[in-house]
């Protein structure tokens, strides 16, 4: 019973960062169809920013040196720049291609991130000593849950409840459901299409920002590689939930990761290498039975 | 008679004489890197082929095709190689496969139809979903294939490479080859299925109108793909000698989908030249990386630079003249009239 509540809680705490890169390629898609591959690049992007560019593999700290309320600003800071420059350079002369297309696009930023980071800090993993603090367990009860899990879990939830406040209160947020209802609507009312869509990317690279420091604080590594598979399982979370939904999105994050501790807990151990694959075959099984996902929205419909 | 065949075969042929010569050349003059380079780049051109009779007909991208790739791939590995080795390092192969080795022949062609045969079934699910839908599974397609051939550790050696195949692959040959496939993918075109599904591409709903099944005839182009796609896999198996699966991963669909893009992914020209562009580039570039000596001096660009110019000229192709540098045509017969100019646009339709 002990050991399925602390699977429990590794699986909400996975579940949790995949719902927040969920999030941000759910708020980027529902404004202009475009799924964002770069977005794991951003978190990338961020992570690197807490060290001095150098050849070494345990190199100085930069941000990373700052006292944590500087460094958390100076990571969401760089995500949120790397997000809006390249919805300024490459997506926006794009805005009114088809979504192959802007997909397309989007591994093209991504494979250009991932080789400049390469040039300047060179492809080898680095090991940082950074929240160390934050690896000791915590005992509930006999359960032993390591402090990052509940750290990502309270960020989580108090992000979600910040964002509907943001979508449903404020007047940019409304903007911004309004055009993810209706784009060309929205502009005729007055939304103005470049703050809304550029606010989207802010926010996404905010999201990024904070997933970047989650992630580095559980595993201690850097690799210019660490984006894809978080911006994967977010990518064919947001299929599962809903393209659009940002409630599906973050519903899709969570039955992701869940699935997946899931099943590594309790396939048989020579089924468990396989476990990825299971994940990615529910992805087409849900799209299969509800081509539209979990929760769907008017943004899954296909613009004629 | 002649000439009439020869203008329908126009778009074939004016791809594959400069390409003659350009093998020749290096087959008779250049180095052997320059042979190694051309020859990779033929494989391209079946590789990319391959991905252009899916998605240049249907308009659906797919993510998924270098699987099939690595299906072939693996395919031939088995039939074909380290005999000795093959019982002890791959000891999950069925007897047939464990305790025989096969002439390279039967063993590429059986590859290739297993390749075409995995297309099949998975296009059976896939090609239920359209749009941005079925681009997203056959990502996940891509990713599924990834997992079980890294983790089948007793059949495929895991992420291990497998080395040791007989490489008999030269210039010629691979010239031979991505022939074939361009004929293969231009009979397809202006066969009555090719234009059926050119259709779905311009309007999906007037096409259903009409009386066509968009699920068959994406089916019947994802499962020709797929045999095309193997025979690349075949190609690079033994052109290189060793395979691992993460050659057949995301790098490599990038890479394939940047010379579909760059080329115009409307026309089977756009294929071609995407192809040969892209791997001018990128091969000088790589020996940019190793070092070049200008005026004495020894000089390197950093390693990466390949790629990021790579990403820069995608997004520039992407920006400023998305149809690609063919815009979707194809090469015109260079001798009409002007009265003839509906004719010539026939390969166009």
């Amino acid at each position: 019973m002990l050991n399925f509540i602390q699977v429990l809680f590794d699986a909400a705490a996975l579940g949790s960062l995949y719902a927040l890169v969920a999030l941000a390629i759910g708020l980027v898609f529902g404004i202009m169809r475009l799924i964002n591959f770069a977005q794991g690049d951003y978190l990338t992007i961020g992570a690197y920013a807490l060290v001095v560019p150098t050849a070494s593999v345990t190199p100085p700290l930069l941000f990373g040196a700052l006292p944590w309320p500087l460094m958390v600003a100076g990571v969401l800071a760089t995500c949120i720049i790397v997000a809006l420059l390249t919805e300024r350079i490459a997506f926006r002369p794009l805005r009114n291609a088809n979504p192959a297309t802007l997909l397309i696009s989007s591994f093209a930023v991504s494979y250009f991130i991932q080789h400049a980071l390469m040039l300047v800090h060179t492809g080898r993993p680095k090991s940082i000593a950074m929240g160390s603090s934050l690896a000791q367990a915590i005992d509930i009860f006999g359960v032993r849950i390591p402090g990052v899990q509940l750290v990502t879990m309270t960020v989580t939830v108090s992000l979600l409840i910040g964002f509907v406040i943001l979508l449903k209160k404020t007047a940019i947020g409304i903007q911004m459901r309004a055009a993810a209802e209706n784009f060309q609507m929205a502009r005729l009312l007055g939304v103005r299409a470049n703050k809304v869509i550029a606010f989207g990317f802010a926010l996404s690279g905010f999201l990024a920002g904070i997933v970047s420091l989650l992630l580095v604080a559980q595993t201690g590594t850097l690799d210019i590689k660490m984006g894809i598979m978080p911006v994967i399982f977010a990518f064919f979370a947001t299929v599962i939930g809903g393209m659009g939904s940002l409630a599906g999105a973050a519903l899709g994050g969570f039955l992701v990761g869940v699935t997946s501790v899931l099943l590594q807990a309790y396939l048989p151990p020579d089924l468990r290498a396989f476990r990825d694959a299971g994940v990615f075959a529910l992805v087409i099984l849900v799209l299969l039975v509800r081509p539209k996902g979990l929760i769907p929205s008017s943004a899954s419909r296909e613009r004629v | 008679m002649v000439l009439r065949l020869l203008k329908q075969a126009w778009p074939v042929l004016g791809l594959l004489l400069p390409l003659a010569v350009i093998v020749l050349l290096a087959d008779q003059f250049g180095s052997i890197s320059v042979e190694r380079s051309v020859t990779e780049a033929l494989i391209k051109i079946v590789t990319v082929v391959g991905l252009y009779i899916f998605i240049g007909n249907s308009g659906v991208v797919s993510f998924g095709h270098v699987s099939f790739m690595a299906i072939a791939a693996y395919a031939t590995a088995w039939q074909t190689c380290c005999s000795a080795l093959k019982p002890i390092t791959m000891s999950g192969l069925p007897d047939f496969l464990r305790s025989h080795t096969y002439p390279v022949l039967p063993a590429g062609i059986s590859a290739a139809i297993l390749a075409s045969i995995a297309a099949f079934v998975f296009g059976l699910i896939l090609m239920r979903l359209s749009g941005i839908a079925a681009s997203i599974s056959t990502l996940a397609a891509l990713f599924i294939l990834n997992v079980v051939y890294s983790n089948w550790d007793k059949v495929t050696m895991g992420t291990a490479s497998i080395v040791g195949l007989p490489t008999y692959v030269t210039p010629w040959l691979a010239f031979a080859v991505a022939g074939l496939a361009m004929v293969i993918a231009y009979l397809f075109q202006i066969s009555s299925w090719g234009l059926a599904l050119r259709a779905t591409r311009e309007d999906e709903v007037a096409a259903r109108a009409s009386g066509i099944s968009v699920y068959w005839m994406r089916l019947a182009a994802f499962t020709l793909s797929g045999l095309v796609m193997g025979m690349a896999g075949v190609l690079h198996a033994h052109f290189l000698g060793t395979i691992s699966v993460d050659t057949f991963f995301l790098s490599l669909t990038f890479i394939t989908l940047t010379m579909l893009v760059v080329g115009g992914m409307r026309s089977l020209s756009g294929a071609v030249l995407g192809v040969v562009v892209i791997s001018f580039v990128t091969d000088i570039l790589r020996r940019m990386e190793s070092g070049v000596s200008v005026s004495g001096q020894e000089i390197a660009i950093p390693a990466g630079s390949q790629e990021v110019v790579l990403a820069v000229v995608m997004l520039l192709v992407l920006i400023f003249r998305r149809d690609g540098l063919t815009k979707g045509r194809e090469f015109a017969w260079p001798f009409a009239r002007r009265q003839s100019i509906s004719e010539t646009k026939h390969g166009d339709a």
